[in-house]
């Protein structure tokens, strides 16, 4: 009997030896672990067996079916491995085949540009301020101490609306924000009028002029001016705020300079150029080899600017600077041409 | 303004400042250098890495190899009709030069010239522009042989020396030119291309940009040591004085405040000596005869315009009467021929100088051709120089008056710069005097500019100064008074300075300082108009003490104000969330022109009114938007190719109101069409954006804005829509946009691709003024029970309805209904479709089968009682 096992268990290992799938091994089990199998039919026939013979073979036969048993088990594992395996070799995906495009949206550059802008201003203290786009010459020019006819107004050539019986004071599409400046005073001033509360505001929007469109100018822009109005304030403070204010837009490490120059509506006025962020300074095509950038235009408020707003000049000063996001779009993203902007072609935009 | 540096060191000494110091200084000082043109000097050598400050342009004449040289003998050529041989002399040795120069030509075979011709000679080796090509090429002169005859070295013209672009003679220098000497050393120069800007007009002279760079380099303004007297008599001062010839009477002298005139008698009409004759085209004027140059070079150097006119023309018309000069308006509608040769019809707001004949010229802007210079040996009136610009030279030419100008009246004035400006604009004809002229000029300039055009035609025309001027002054502007304390710097400025301090600043300008015990009383120079008094003094003043101590100079420090409420912006702030809830739910934006033509946007909706604009620079740019959906549609057309488009603007709108400000209300819109999936390897064909893409992507936007009462109704649009594939949108019962489908004949009228075209567009101003909720439902612990049930009902019936229905009816416990399906077919019924609904029951318990039956049983009874539905088995 006990010879019967061993051959039972020989037999049986050798078979499970050269399986590879599942459904042999299922067969397998029938046939050597199964009810009608050899072992248990060796179990089935204990009752036939001697007293003395019983617990030799009952110990036997136990081991052969713990031994068959866990040698199913590792073959078990062993045919999902190798079928795993195999799976795994087959779903191999050509993993330079281009991924999926996934559609969306984006903000047009000018107002990622003017939410940096606005982003660096909040935090600074300079809250939105917001106005017409057509406006009257008065606001746009006589109240911005531009005299009718005077020569400063050749370089703000505007677009004019039709309307009669306004010669003094014709309707214009705005040339610069900063009709702003006076409508946001105004409004300040008029809430306590002996003793008008200080401004820091940016003033965001379009603004047009009469220009023919090319690839260096355009009838249509965006601009950002800042104004702050209070008591004492310098042109140190202009100096120290926008350097602040370059330095966060343009890094920490930006040199900047200030020129003197020429608004309107500011006096003392200064151009403010930054290292070329291009070059270094060293002198490129952006610069055209001067080493600076001119990124924004700024002064100290008229007086007649601030007596317009209803604050009085021999109280109150403040200073007023303007940019532009396309021009600071197109010397960082190298963009030659400003027509990109209202063109619209998506394949531009999708840079962005 | 273009400014040669040699000029300049006439009236200050840049010794020891190279051209790129003084540049800059004058840039950071508000005279921005947009240019640096080299005529000779040596140009700085960048070595890689080392700052380039300025753009420029232009060579550097070799000293070793560009000389002057003296022209001996002009030969002809052996084999050359055209050429001719120079012996010419180049302070070392003998040389023998080929050139075709058509300025010499006339002297081949004369022998040995008695005065011998000083020229610019350029040896072998010598870097050049090459004379015969188009603009500016380099060249480096090597020998060769012409013509069988060597050639190793040139005499060169303005153009192979970077004067100039003229090319068809060799420069002919003054006589005293000393021969040997190397050219860069006698006549090198270098020149400023400055940006003037409108306060800064009083610096668009030589005397001006020097008086800045005094004041910025702390060094003197050199004493102008020229004879600029007219007082006689001597060698070049005699004769009856003009007092006693002329008078002058101003008819306004608010336009007119002054009016000098001075004469001279005996020149001799030729060209100026070559020096100034340089330096006058370097400056961008063109070089004409002696005393026209003498006018324009004053007026380069000084600021003050001068107007030339033949003394014996104004003699002729006078008869034996004194010559009377009347500067008056015009008459509406009176002539005037201009010097060049055109009938400029007038408006009493032109100012004219006349005698009692006539009109002679138009006051500050253009001479008249009748009492112009005449050079008899040209046979034109080409006094225009300076008054019209190179490109626009007049075509024909004025007819012979006889005999050259001998006798010269001279005029200096003063002009209102605003009657300038409307003038010149009118009559088109900008130059370099009514520039001037246009901006102010100083009353003060009159005298001294005609007394130095004088004092140059005496010197360059061998004339002889009548004693005296005539001077009419009959509107003297004040002198500008300010007074500035420490305080006004220290407030303004931030910065500490004594008056002392103030003062020095102050008086390098040229500014009057006078200290008191508590202020600086400060008085402007003559030549300046653009110092106020009062508050605004103050600033002129402050502006002028900044640039002086130097803008870099000022510290940098922050705001010690406190700051004021913080209001915010909440409009824009709503905006701007808009804006990101547009591009979450995957919209691209776009910003478009405000300007558009009534033509273009007709083309999806139609406006009777627009806002118009005066002065369009393109048809297609005629009037201000009215509808923000046109102009997207534009871009959506102009990127027809794309295979996806989904893209919005918001932006304002233009609502004419007659006369008056427009309405800019805010709008905006959306546009989508083409694939709604991005094709890809394994993706194809797409389905196209339809009607309920648009509409999933506006439930998702008022969702966003927290909006919860919404309906779809029918549209009511003047948009031309799909009728049956179009809604309008209204939150809280008012209507506040409209989407849907392009109307199949608008789509037409665009160039667009197959697919549909989606459009919507909100009115932001009804959009934004609603009540937002902002409460969430909560999330219950407890499971929910989902269940579908499939209703027959009319075709009239609106799927809208049947929500609403479910929802009344489930109540709170029916927390989602969504349709999943639309049916129609025969076994239905004619006019009739089946809707399927998936219902989502949740309660604060868990509820069993039989709850969710009763629920069921309520609605389905609801739905056939009110709409007359059957529940489809
Ligand atoms: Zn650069």
């Amino acid at each position: 009997m006990l010879d019967k096992l061993n051959e039972i268990e020989k037999a049986a290992l050798e078979s499970l030896s050269s399986i590879t799938d599942q459904a042999a091994l299922d067969a397998w089990r029938i046939a050597n672990v199964g009810r009608s199998s050899p072992l248990m039919q060796v179990f089935a026939g204990f009752g036939k067996l001697s007293k003395e013979e019983r617990p030799v073979v009952g110990a036997a036969a136990n081991r052969v079916k713990v031994a068959l048993e866990s040698a199913l088990e590792q073959k078990v594992q062993a045919v999902k491995n190798a079928a795993l395996a195999k799976s795994l070799e087959e779903e191999k995906l050509d993993v330079t085949l281009p991924g999926r495009e996934v559609k969306i949206g984006r903000l047009h550059p000018s107002t990622q540009q003017l939410r940096r802008v606005l982003a660096i201003l909040a935090e600074m203290g300079f809250q939105v301020y917001t106005s017409r786009e057509v406006e009257t010459d008065e606001m746009n020019f006589q109240m911005l101490n531009f005299a009718p006819h005077h020569p400063a107004r050749e370089m703000q050539d505007s677009f004019y609306v039709e309307a009669e019986g306004r010669e003094d004071n014709p309707i214009l599409m705005r040339t610069h924000t900063s009709p702003g400046q006076i409508r946001a005073m105004r409004e300040a001033s008029a809430t306590n009028p002996q003793n008008p509360p200080p401004i820091r505001i940016a003033l965001p929007g379009m603004c047009f002029r009469y220009e023919q469109i090319t690839a260096r100018s355009e009838i249509q822009f965006n601009q950002v001016e800042g104004l702050a109005v209070g008591k004492g304030i310098t042109f140190a403070d202009l100096k120290g705020t926008l350097t602040d204010f370059v330095r966060r837009m343009f890094g920490q490490d930006a040199r900047v300079r200030f020129r003197a120059s020429y608004f309107p509506f500011t006096e003392t006025s200064a151009e403010m150029d930054v290292e070329c962020f291009v070059c270094g300074g060293k002198g490129c095509q952006v610069c055209k080899n001067s080493g600076w950038l001119e990124i924004l235009g700024c002064g100290m408020v008229h007086p007649n600017v601030l007596q317009n707003g209803g604050y009085d000049p021999k109280i109150y000063s403040g200073f007023a600077w303007g940019m532009g996001p396309e021009r600071q779009l197109m010397l960082r993203n190298k963009i030659n041409d400003i027509r990109y902007f209202w063109g619209n072609d998506v394949r531009f935009l999708e840079q962005f | 303004m273009k400014l040669p540096i040699s000029w300049l060191k006439d009236f200050i000494d840049l010794d020891g400042l190279t051209v790129e110091d003084i540049a800059r200084k004058l840039t950071l000082a508000g005279l921005e250098v947009d240019e640096i043109l080299y005529a000779g000097l040596p140009m700085p050598t960048y070595s890689a890495g080392e700052k380039h400050e300025f753009k420029t342009n232009g060579i550097a004449w070799d000293k070793e190899k560009i000389v002057v040289a003296e022209i001996r003998e002009v030969k002809a050529h052996p084999n050359a009709d055209k050429l001719t041989l120079l012996d010419l002399f180049d302070g070392q040795q003998e040389q023998v030069v080929l050139t075709g120069a058509p300025n010499i030509f006339h002297l081949k075979g004369a022998g040995k010239l008695e005065k011998p011709i000083k020229v610019a000679y350029a040896k072998e080796g010598s870097t050049l522009y090459d004379g015969h090509a188009e603009g500016q090429v380099l060249m480096t002169l090597k020998r060769a042989k012409i013509r069988g005859v060597d050639s190793y070295s040139m005499v060169c013209s303005e153009k192979e020396l970077g004067i100039t672009d003229e090319s068809d003679g060799i420069i002919i220098l003054d006589d005293d030119a000393p021969v040997g000497t190397p050219l860069a050393d006698y006549i090198g120069d270098a020149v400023l291309d400055i940006s003037i800007l409108p306060n800064m007009a009083r610096n668009a002279n030589v005397i001006g940009i020097a008086r800045e760079l005094a004041a910025l380099t702390g060094r003197e303004l050199r004493a102008d040591n020229r004879p600029q007297t007219v007082d006689g008599p001597s060698s070049t001062v005699n004769g009856p004085s003009v007092n006693d010839l002329v008078e002058i009477e101003i008819t306004n002298s608010e336009l007119n405040p002054r009016f000098v005139a001075g004469l001279i008698r005996n020149v001799e009409i030729k060209p100026s000596p070559y020096q100034i004759q340089r330096r006058l085209k370097l400056a961008g004027v063109r070089a004409i005869n002696n005393i026209v140059d003498a006018t324009n070079y004053a007026m380069i150097e000084l600021g003050e315009p001068l107007h030339a006119f033949d003394y014996d023309i104004l003699k002729e018309r006078a008869g034996d009467k004194k010559i009377k000069i009347i500067t008056r308006t015009a008459q509406e509608g009176e002539e005037l021929v201009t010097l060049d040769g055109m009938k400029r019809k007038l408006t009493a707001m032109n100012v004219l100088v006349c005698d009692e004949k006539g009109s002679l010229s138009l006051a500050g802007v253009m001479g008249g051709s009748e009492s112009e210079v005449y050079d008899a040996s040209k046979e034109v009136l080409d006094a225009v120089g300076v008054e019209v610009k190179a490109g626009e030279m007049p075509q024909g030419k004025i007819t012979s008056r006889g005999k050259s100008t001998v006798n010269v009246l001279l005029e200096g004035a003063a002009w209102n710069f605003i009657n300038i400006r409307r003038t010149a604009k009118q009559h088109n004809l900008p130059s370099e005097a009514s520039f001037r002229f246009s901006r102010g000029v100083h009353p003060a300039l009159a005298e001294i500019g005609v007394k130095r055009g004088l004092q140059y035609m005496a010197a360059w025309a061998n004339g002889s100064i009548a004693p005296g001027l005539v001077d009419t002054y009959p509107l003297k502007p004040k002198d500008s008074v300010v007074d500035v304390t420490s305080q006004d710097v220290k407030r303004l400025l931030g910065i500490d300075l004594t008056l002392e301090q103030i003062s020095e600043l102050l008086t390098r300008l040229e500014f009057k300082c006078e200290v008191m015990s508590n202020k600086l009383q400060v008085t402007a120079p003559a030549h300046r108009m653009d110092i106020d008094e009062g508050v605004v003094g103050l600033a002129d003043v402050l502006e002028e003490v900044a640039r002086s101590y130097g803008y870099d100079k000022i510290p940098t420090t922050t705001m010690s104000d406190s700051l004021p409420p913080q209001v915010g912006n909440p409009v824009h702030e709503w905006e701007e969330h808009l804006r990101d809830l547009l591009v979450a739910i995957g919209l691209q934006e776009v910003v478009t022109y405000r300007m558009t033509s009534p033509e273009r946007e007709s083309r999806v909706v139609t406006h009777n009114e627009y806002v118009r604009i005066a002065n369009p620079i393109a048809p297609e740019r005629s009037v201000l938007r009215q509808s923000l959906l046109a102009s997207v549609l534009e871009v959506v057309e102009k990127n027809a190719k794309a295979e996806s488009i989904a893209m919005f603007e918001v932006g304002s709108i233009f609502e004419p109101v007659k006369n008056d400000l427009p309405n800019e209300p805010r709008r905006l819109a959306i546009v989508m069409t083409g694939a709604r999936i991005a094709s890809a390897w394994d993706v194809k064909d797409s389905p196209k954006f339809d009607f309920y893409d648009m509409k999933g992507r506006i439930e998702l936007l008022l969702a966003g804005l927290r909006y919860t009462d919404i309906v779809y109704t029918e549209s009511e649009s003047t948009y031309q829509l799909h009728p049956g594939k179009s809604a309008e949108v209204k939150v809280n019962g008012q209507v506040v946009g409209v989407f849907g489908e392009l109307h199949p004949l608008a789509k037409e009228k665009y160039e667009f691709s197959d697919a549909p075209i989606i459009v919507a567009e909100f009115d932001l101003e009804k959009l934004r003024g609603l009540n937002p909720s902002y409460g969430i439902t909560p999330v219950s612990e407890f499971p929910p029970m989902y269940e579908d049930i499939a209703i027959i009902l009319d075709e009239s019936v609106a799927a809208s309805a049947v929500e609403a229905l479910i929802r009344q009816t489930g109540g709170k416990t029916v927390t989602d209904v969504r349709l999943f399906d639309v049916y129609r077919d025969e076994k239905i019924g004619a006019g009739k479709k089946s809707l399927a609904y998936s219902l989502t029951y949740q309660a604060e318990k868990t509820l069993t089968d039989a709850d969710a039956a009763a629920i069921r049983n309520k609605i389905v009874k609801r739905l056939e009682n009110t709409i007359g539905a059957k529940l489809r088995s």
